[in-house]
């Protein structure tokens, strides 16, 4: 059998339902390791994983880093502050040198839009992006429809809408795909300003008020305010935010019915979550960030076997035992 | 695939191969006192289940149970590829000072018990750990061997012993594949 997933994870659009639904699947019992006493399997012992950060990042960073140390793998960091890349070397230049030390998988995160495929096109190990600019973030996209399976089941029919700054966001684009792959109704709602143009092309609903999501929705996937990457004038201030958007817990008490409240991490308290309801029973964020570790162990799992030249060769090993 | 292929157990076989096994199991443990049968994914669990309820049966003891999915301890991930399903692994018993009975329907290569035992030492360390298999086909490739066997036959590769349950598969038989010889 070949990789089921082909050679890299670069976004939830190129795969197909039966894909995620592979990855969806193969992440339960990968749930159950991290609960036992010995949190590690020698699944991918001998292979070296190298987790390359162009960006900041506390979460995604440690998340793979457990996801890969749970599955036996050999796991070096380099983030960008202290490597070569302050001295100008390019991308290729340094995933080339990784590569002549013999790896095998590289997880990265970096700010431009379309890195993550410039880099798989390039190197013969396998590539997981970890974000890249403002395109995907598949495995944050992956652990939502986790999530959000987990607690509403099938989610063909359910209404999952994406809330605040969906311009800025690679969280937007993986959900919006993977959502509308598994045949869920999906909508935005923010400011104008921090929607993309061509919204109408995203094949999703727009509220304008988060009043109106809030009444539709069985689920609220909150969004970060990215201010890192807003030059200006996106919204007028941040309190102006909080009181039309901020989903707060008087607004969630008119809702007709309970919501799930999701949030990709960190989070601006106050300005787009509450701190009530981040902390309240409707939220499920921790849960997200349990479910991120065993999608990440399923991804590095579909991605890491069935290399055909050594199913070749072991044809007859192969055997029912 | 061409070839012959014969019943080995119809399902009265079955049952009276298992009945042997399961006072075998008690006899080779001296009584019931500390044991636990963990089943192998898939038939090993449906093996392990009615081996325990015969114990049960007989003894009036209760034996816990447990499941082993070995998919991730497997050696050959890098050559075949990932299993499409990973099942579960559930030990909900303590297995330190347990003796651990490992259930299995059919033993070939070795190669999964050796991942089994891998597998058991994560979850603790039992005082003893043994091996029941339903059919013994023969072909080891590494130094493994079965404590209690309900019947022994010499299948070799690429020839087939395909064990059904009457829980996964509506009934309880063993069958034997054989290739043509000159296939």
């Amino acid at each position: 059998m070949t990789a089921p997933l082909g050679k890299d994870l670069l976004g939830l659009a190129p795969l197909s339902a039966e894909q995620i639904r592979l990855i969806l699947d193969t992440a339960e019992p990968f749930k159950e390791i991290s609960e036992r006493q010995i949190k590690k399997v020698p699944t991918l012992r001998g292979m070296t994983v190298v987790n390359l950060f162009f960006e900041p990042s506390t979460r995604t960073r440690i998340s793979f880093e457990f996801a890969e140390k749970r599955l036996s793998a050999d796991t070096v960091n380099v983030a960008t502050s202290g490597s070569s890349v302050v001295k100008g070397e390019t991308l290729v230049d340094t995933a080339r040198n990784l590569e002549a030390m013999r790896i095998d998988m590289v997880v990265m995160r970096h700010p431009s839009s379309g890195a993550a495929q410039f880099l798989a096109e390039r190197i013969e190990s396998n590539v997981i992006n970890a974000g890249d600019g403002m395109h995907e973030h598949p495995t944050q996209g992956l652990l939502d429809l986790l999530t959000l399976r987990d607690r509403l089941g099938d989610l063909t029919g359910k209404r999952v809408c994406l809330v605040g700054d969906v311009l800025h966001s690679r969280v937007a684009r993986s959900n919006i795909a993977g959502l509308l792959k598994l045949g869920a109704e999906v909508a935005v709602c923010g400011p104008r300003s921090l929607l993309p143009n061509a919204v109408d092309a995203l094949g999703v609903s727009v509220f304008e008020r988060i009043e109106d999501a809030i009444e539709w929705a069985d689920a609220l996937n909150v969004l970060r305010l990215q201010f890192e990457r807003m030059t200006a004038g996106y919204i007028p201030s941040q309190r102006e935010y909080n009181r039309v958007f901020g989903v707060s817990r008087a607004r969630l008490d008119r809702a007709p019915r309970d919501l799930l409240i999701l949030h990709p991490g960190p989070m601006n308290r106050g300005v787009e979550i509450d701190s009530d309801v981040a902390d309240g029973p409707h939220s499920v964020i921790l849960h997200q960030v349990t479910n991120g570790v065993a999608v990440r162990m399923a991804v590095l799992y579909l991605l890491a076997g069935g290399r055909p030249d050594l199913a070749d060769a072991a044809k007859g090993g192969e055997a029912r035992a | 695939m061409p070839g012959s292929s014969s019943v080995l157990l119809d399902a009265r076989a079955v049952e009276r191969t298992l009945k042997r096994v399961a006072d075998e199991i008690v006899e080779l443990n001296e009584g019931t006192d500390g044991l636990v049968l963990v089943g192998i994914q898939r038939r090993g669990v449906q093996l392990a289940d009615r081996l325990a309820a015969l114990i049960q049966a007989r003894e009036g003891a209760t034996i816990p149970r447990g499941s082993l999915d070995i998919t991730l301890y497997r050696d050959d991930l890098q050559t075949v590829g990932p299993r499409p399903v990973v099942g579960k692994t559930e030990l909900p018993w303590t297995l330190d000072g347990r003796r651990v009975v490992i259930v299995d329907d059919v033993l070939h290569t070795g190669r999964t018990i050796r991942a089994a035992l891998d597998e058991l030492t994560d979850f603790g360390r039992p005082s003893r750990i043994a091996l029941a298999v339903l059919i013994d086909r023969g072909g080891r490739e590494l130094p493994i061997h079965a404590d209690i066997v309900g019947k022994k036959v010499d299948v070799p590769a690429p020839g087939r012993v395909d064990v059904f349950v009457r829980e996964l598969d509506g009934k309880d038989e063993v069958v034997v594949q054989t290739p043509e010889p000159h296939a």
